[in-house]
């Protein structure tokens, strides 16, 4: 056997074994989607009105929540994302401290195989996780202007983010000395939508902090996403954010990669 | 080919550090093929690491290390592809049933789906888990985990097995099992690699037995081999009072007295012409003996002897 058919082989045993956990475990997928639907409740319901009227879109009251609900929901989208990629890492230090990476490793499969797996499998998860999501919004009013090539568009886009954001995550799971501290190392992904433009447009932010929105990565991620709902032209914006998912994408690899090689667990 | 008659494991000068601290130094092995070696040492004696060099999971720092006649760290699949390691805790998939590990051990080793199944079954069966096989492995007890990880490590069918302390934790009726397994294997023609810090385990299983402490080997042989490293048996008496275990020390000289303990120990072969001349020498010394037991040498005595040995050469216990 070569040695792509077999790293392509061993992938999808392990990509196997992932969605099956998955199903055994759902509570874990729940949970990861659950916390983007509480937000998602919390920021229409509750802040959507006066947020809306402050975005300046439509009016206040009913209109303003509807049109809030048409600026969040790319935000959640990412928080989604990035909520499906913490379960990755925790996923992973479980693997690790268990010591069946340690099988793995003593066993003559491809290197990579058992890292692709997780990532592939988590992709696989985010974007369920992001069409319960959706399906949510969509229960709640949301009625995006795009048409097929955008939704294509859209789906294409967190899918890549997806890769690049488990890709971190496996490393942060590889890194991490136990489950424990696997499951908070890539906690601050999962909030850096609210320091960009996931909940407010980042000119409403005090300078500072309107600096650092507009140039991390999950700024230009969220307004590709959005543009690509929405309909509206996406600008720069579309391609910074495929620029920002393949460089974390090689840096989690590689990162990944050598951590995979070096730690027994 | 000759692998019959090469021996399966061979290294030498093996040598790891960690940072200042030597985990391994300069450890020279030999396996022949279809035996049982057993490592044998304290926690953090080197045990693991050992396991961990041999099973191309941790790089040697000096040395070189052979297994089923390939070289560990120039072809470390080849190697793979002919050893099972089951780790010190059992690396099974706690949220996939016993028979889902299985099935997923055997599409890691290419053995295709109707051959895959087919052995699948064998081990559930030859293990003991068919019933158990539909439940998640995270329901499993802890002998049963152990058999789990002990058939999923035989999927690939290896002609090398690493088994690293496969009994520490089991209550012993499931070390009993494991021992059971352990000796099926080799009749098999399988050569079996363990570590364990029990030494009945070494004896028991092993054809030979090296002891590693703090990193080095510093005894090998068969288990009889090591026995008759440490001088004979040994009779062992307890006393009532102080002055019965005085009276006794007096009248045997060579012997070891415990104060507290009011006991004696003496060097004794265990023959029964030996055992009369100690019990006359007790009665023309008065000495009153509350209780007698006779110890053959066994590899305890060998591992304290041996053990103690460099315990002294470092730091005098606190």
């Amino acid at each position: 056997m070569t040695t792509i058919v077999r790293a392509a082989t061993d992938s999808s045993t392990m990509l196997r074994r992932n969605l099956l956990r998955m199903v055994r475990y759902p509570s874990m997928t729940l949970m990861l989607v659950g916390m983007p639907i509480v937000f998602l409740l919390l920021f229409v319901y509750v802040f959507g009105a006066t947020l809306g009227a402050g975005i300046g879109a439509g009016g206040s009251g009913t209109d303003g929540r509807t049109a809030y609900l048409g600026y969040v929901v790319p935000g959640i989208l990412l928080m989604t994302v990035a909520a499906a990629a913490n379960g990755t890492a925790v996923t992973v230090s479980m693997d690790m401290t268990q010591g069946l990476i340690a099988r793995f490793k003593t066993m003559p499969i491809a290197r990579v195989a058992v890292l692709t797996g997780h990532v592939v499998g988590n992709v696989v998860q985010s974007l369920i996780g992001v069409a319960v999501v959706l399906g949510v919004a969509l229960l709640l009013g949301y009625r995006p202007a795009a048409g097929p090539l955008g939704w294509l568009g859209a789906t294409g886009l967190l899918a890549l983010i997806a890769f690049a954001m488990t890709w971190l995550s496996v490393a942060l799971g590889l890194v991490a000395k136990n489950v424990e501290s696997a499951s908070n190392l890539p906690m601050p992904l999962t909030f850096l939508p609210f320091l960009g433009s996931g909940f407010v447009p980042t000119d409403s932010l005090p300078v500072g902090l309107a600096w650092f929105a507009e140039h991390q990565p999950f700024t230009p991620m969220i307004e590709g996403v959005r543009g690509l709902l929405s309909g509206t032209p996406v600008g720069s914006a579309g391609w910074l954010a495929v620029g920002w998912s393949v460089l974390i994408s090689a840096l989690g690899y590689l990162w990944a990669r050598r951590l995979y090689d070096r730690r027994t667990g | 080919m000759t692998e019959q008659s090469d021996p399966a494991i061979v290294t030498v000068g093996l040598r790891k550090a960690y940072g200042e601290h030597v985990v391994l130094d300069d450890a020279d092995l030999r396996v022949p093929a279809g035996s049982v070696y057993a490592l044998l040492g304290p926690n953090g004696a080197g045990k693991t690491t050992t396991v961990n060099i041999l099973s191309t999971l941790v790089a040697a720092d000096a040395g070189t290390a052979t297994v089923a006649g390939h070289d560990v760290a120039r072809d470390p699949d080849a190697v793979r592809a002919a050893i099972g390691v089951t780790g010190q805790f059992s690396a099974v998939d706690h949220l996939l049933t016993g028979r889902e590990n299985l099935r997923l051990m055997a599409d890691l080793h290419h053995l295709g789906r109707a051959r895959g199944r087919e052995r699948v079954e064998e081990l559930l069966e030859r293990f003991g888990l068919t019933e158990a096989a539909a439940r998640p492995a995270a329901t499993y007890s802890g002998g049963m985990g152990r058999r789990l990880d002990l058939a999923m490590t035989l999927i690939g069918t290896p002609r090398v097995i690493f088994l690293d302390e496969p009994t520490t934790g089991l209550d012993p009726r499931s070390r009993r099992e494991v021992w059971r397994f352990v000796r099926e294997l080799v009749r098999g023609g399988v050569t079996i690699f363990l570590t364990t810090q029990y030494l009945d385990e070494a004896d028991q299983l092993a054809d030979r037995v090296g002891v590693l402490d703090d990193g080095r080997l510093v005894a090998e042989g068969t288990p009889d081999e090591l026995k008759r490293l440490v001088p004979g048996g040994h009779v062992r008496l307890r006393f009532a009072d102080a002055d019965g275990l005085e009276a006794a020390a007096r009248a045997l000289a060579g012997s070891t007295r415990d104060d507290q303990a009011l006991s004696l120990q003496v060097p004794a072969d265990g023959s029964l012409a030996s055992l009369r001349d100690l019990l006359a020498r007790l009665d023309a010394a008065a000495a009153e003996v509350q209780d007698l037991s006779v110890h053959a040498p066994d590899l305890d005595d060998v591992f304290l002897a041996l053990t103690d040995r460099s315990a002294s050469r470092k730091a005098p216990p606190a």
